[in-house]
């Protein structure tokens, strides 16, 4: 199995914060990761990392066997420029915590945006994908609606559906269900499972420790921008073996 | 308390109900009488106003036919041509202006920086007549041995305005067009990148279109003060409507009336663009929802 991700030694300062302390990990393709941990821990700030949201101050990471966001001269990394980052950007999709669908879009406008105006696909191609894309996410009917038409569970299943047309070789979930209703969580979850089960590669950054347990391969706990423990999803969350995710996993369970 | 004592206290309070039926009462609305007082007010001033008007030198006739007279036609027109061009010229300079303000280059933000001080920091008739007279200090443009130009030639009162308006505007509208950019969430500049979009491309596609809705009412309100704006390019000697009203009275010292005709046709211009601003507010409403 070859690398997806490889993270090597990661360090990120907001001014004065260390929101990352050397964090190294990597996941394989078609593996899904789970990352937990408090508010604060930096799960968020290493998920935008990746997608390059944010960036590295020191340290290396790789997406797809290629150095994000640097080229190596001599012993130095060279910072890229906006249009060589837009481009490292296609390999992962992203889905936001509040949504971020375009507004003043459809459902659908929303979805083959990308493939039109960035990967330069033929609008009639473009259309079919999306629609197939929004059938998959349950919301064929709903293609033409606005967001502001749909409900929380289901603009987040657009805004997966406006990932995935992308075609990404990565998915990054940045905690997509803590904005939701308590019963529009499951539907999310559930279009969250058949992604995992088609073979996508995938971090989610969640606090649903049920339904990381039953689709993560490999689960992280995070606190102070630290990786406090990795391992199984059994070793996280049945046997911790560290104080501080024993204590996160107990208050989270109650 | 005795039983017979209970029945007659009952009868009593039965009594006084049936002295007043409430249920057949008239409603009577409140009065107002602050209202029928100012509105009182205003009627008489505005019959002194208009006895005034009547009685003052004001021959009624002269407006009638200078309202649709050639020169005050064709100083209309030109009105009408600088204000959209002016504008037009003044939007694209704005949002260019607004895009460097925001951008993370420290020397676009400058430039940016000192453009709008410049020209919202000077009043904009000495603007105009500095491009006006721009030959005293460039006596010729353009590139050396390629082309050059005089620049009195140059200068008409035609490029000096739309210079001098455009230039001027673009100042102002600059901070417009970025308080319109700071109003869209950082979530949707976040979502454009995710999918692959370069900064200009997301501006294009998903900044600019929700920060529309922020921009227009405040543009649309520009445009209705570059319409009389317009009126300052008399001072260089430009053809519109204040400047043609102006030559005519100095002939016939028809002074009030043709005020009065430019002022009708400033008052239809701008009604014309409040109508439109409407419709412009609607066509980028999509997808925000109802606001009253």
């Amino acid at each position: 199995m070859r690398n997806i991700v490889k993270a090597v030694g990661l360090n990120k300062y907001y001014d004065q914060f260390h929101a990352l302390k050397d964090v190294s990990i990597e996941v394989e393709q078609g593996e899904v990761l789970c990352i937990i941990g408090p508010s604060g821990s930096g799960k968020s700030t290493l998920l935008r990392c990746v997608n390059q949201l944010e960036k590295i101050d020191k340290g290396g990471l790789w997406v797809d066997g290629e150095l994000v966001g640097y080229r190596i001269v001599g012993n130095k990394l060279h910072e890229l420029t906006d249009a060589q980052i837009a481009r490292q950007r296609l390999s992962t999709g992203m889905v936001f915590q509040r949504f971020n669908l375009f507004p003043h879009m459809t459902a659908l406008q929303n979805v083959i945006e990308g493939p039109i105006q960035v990967l330069k696909r033929s609008p009639k191609e473009a259309n079919e994908e999306a629609t197939e894309l929004l059938a998959r996410v349950g919301l064929a009917d709903k293609r033409h609606s606005y967001p502001v038409e749909l409900s929380g569970g289901q603009q987040q299943r657009v805004a997966i559906a406006r990932a995935l047309a992308m075609r990404p070789k990565l998915m990054l979930f940045d905690e997509p269900t803590s904005a939701l209703d308590p019963e529009l969580v499951g539907e999310v979850l559930s279009v969250m499972r058949d992604l995992a089960h088609s073979g996508m590669t995938m971090i989610v950054v969640t606090h649903e420790l049920g339904f990381a347990r039953e689709v993560s391969n490999r689960m992280v706990f995070m606190d102070g921008g630290q990786i406090v423990e990795a391992g199984t999803p059994e070793d996280i969350l049945i046997s911790p073996q560290n104080p501080r995710t024993q204590s996160f996993i107990s208050a989270v369970r109650t | 308390m005795n039983q017979n004592q209970a029945e007659q206290l009952q009868a009593e309070r039965r009594k006084t109900e049936n002295a007043f039926d409430i249920t057949q009462y008239e409603h009577v609305p409140r009065r107002y009488y602050g209202r029928i007082f100012f509105a009182t007010l205003i009627i008489v001033a505005l019959a002194g106003l208009a006895r005034a008007f009547a009685n003052g030198q004001i021959e009624w006739g002269y407006i009638g036919q200078f309202l649709t007279s050639e020169a005050i036609l064709w100083g209309l027109l030109n009105t009408i041509i600088m204000s959209i061009l002016a504008m037009v010229l003044g939007v694209v300079i704005g949002v260019i202006t607004a895009i460097m303000r925001m951008s993370a280059n420290p020397i676009l933000r400058y430039v940016a920086i000192t453009y709008t001080w410049l020209f919202r920091g000077t009043p904009l008739i000495l603007q105009l007549l500095l491009w006006f007279n721009l030959a005293l200090i460039f006596p010729v443009i353009g590139i050396p041995g390629v082309f050059e130009i005089d620049t009195v030639s140059l200068m008409t009162p035609f490029v000096a305005a739309l210079l001098g308006l455009s230039i001027n505007q673009g100042a102002y509208t600059a901070e417009v067009v970025r308080a319109g950019l700071l109003s869209v969430d950082t979530g949707q500049y976040e979502a454009a990148k995710s999918i692959g979009m370069p900064r200009l491309q997301a501006l294009r596609r998903v900044i600019l279109p929700q920060a529309m809705r922020v921009i227009i009412p405040p543009v649309g309100n520009e445009f209705i003060s570059m319409v009389k704006m317009t009126s300052l390019a008399s001072v260089i000697q430009y053809s519109e409507l204040l400047h043609n009203a102006q030559n005519i009275y100095y002939a016939n010292a028809r002074v009030m009336e043709l005020l009065i005709v430019a002022g009708i046709w400033y008052l239809a211009v701008v009604t014309v663009l409040s109508f439109g601003q409407s419709r412009l507010e609607l066509r980028f409403a999509r997808g925000a929802g109802k606001r009253s």
